[in-house]
């Protein structure tokens, strides 16, 4: 049984809380990926907000072969990079081998 | 292109014969792969694409109603509300084959039995702020959830995809010419020795002759 976490700066996430989220505040990408390597085996999802996720690049691309946990970028309150998007691009990218979906 | 390093004989030919008959096959098997995959990819990916638009949307929305929320309640009582959440959200994680890709499928199971158990505070001290923020959130959890699925497969899938066709390259611009060259070395390399063979009878029955014709 796994769990489902939300990480972030506190003010983007602590919302999540009450729908039954799990809140990961985490405010810089040291923090997080230190926090996410201690509860990786834990969470089949973990929403991470676009600042941070930003932030820790490398240690996503970590989990990106594996089947969970699922590292889902989200929009918080502040500093969106985009990098949700730019994901979905980058998969096109990699597949097909060039973005054709813009 | 290089040919193969190998000894010029029948057997090695015969082998070679077959290993080409079975890199041609997995050569065919290998793009039809190739091929579905990218189909269910491009599914997948328009699913995901659109998906994401819309959660993207309404998170920012769920995070205005936090913000009106706070603007209304100072910090310390949307924080002593939402301390205690009334839900837990477990997922079982079951594993779902997509020629041989495995993409995950996730179930999610609630802690309270009522899905709409969503508020951890009394209504008489909160403002109804909060309770839009909150039923907000609690309602575009499915749609994350579906996102975190698709996103997750798309990943997975497009990693497998670069895998094959790298395969189906390398078997259709390396190994499948290599081999047929190799073949084609070796079968002209054995009529060659087969001629010299020939070649050389004919002299010697010549020689023979000769030493026939001038015995007596």
């Amino acid at each position: 049984m796994y769990k489902i976490g939300v990480m972030g700066d506190r003010d983007s996430i602590y919302g999540f809380a009450s729908a039954g989220l799990d809140v990961l505040p985490a405010n810089s990408g040291a923090d997080g990926a230190k926090l996410l390597r201690q509860i990786a085996d834990d969470y089949a999802v973990i929403f991470i907000t676009e600042k941070l996720a930003s932030e820790m690049e490398t240690e996503l691309a970590r989990y990106r072969d594996k089947t969970t946990p699922a590292l889902i970028p989200i929009p918080g309150v502040t500093g969106d990079t985009g990098i949700g998007m730019a994901n979905i691009s980058k998969a096109v990218e990699k597949a097909v081998g060039a973005d054709i979906l813009k | 292109m290089a040919i193969l390093n190998v000894n010029p004989t029948r057997m090695e030919l015969t082998n070679l014969k077959r290993k080409l008959v079975t890199a041609r096959r997995g050569h065919k098997l290998l793009k039809d792969k190739r091929d579905e995959l990218m189909r269910r990819f491009m599914e997948l990916i328009r699913e995901n694409k659109a998906l994401r638009q819309q959660v993207e949307q309404s998170i920012k929305e769920a995070n205005r109603h936090m913000a009106l929320a706070r603007a209304v309640m100072n910090d310390a009582d949307i924080e002593a509300s939402l301390m205690m959440p009334m839900q837990e959200m477990s997922v079982e994680v079951t594993e779902k084959n997509v020629m041989s890709v495995m993409i995950p499928v996730f179930e999610t199971t609630l802690k309270t039995a009522d899905g709409s158990d969503i508020y951890p505070y009394g209504f008489a001290f909160t403002s109804t702020d909060l309770d839009d923020a909150v039923k907000y959130v609690s309602d575009i959890i499915p749609l994350l959830l579906r996102l975190a699925e698709t996103e997750k497969a798309c990943q997975l899938m497009a990693a497998e995809i670069e895998k094959t066709r790298r395969r189906v390259n390398a078997l259709e611009h390396v190994m499948i010419p290599q081999y047929e060259e190799t073949i084609r070395y070796i079968s002209m390399k054995l009529e060659e020795n087969e001629r010299s063979a020939t070649a050389r009878t004919m002299k010697v029955k010549d020689m023979l002759l000769q030493q026939a014709h001038s015995y007596h």
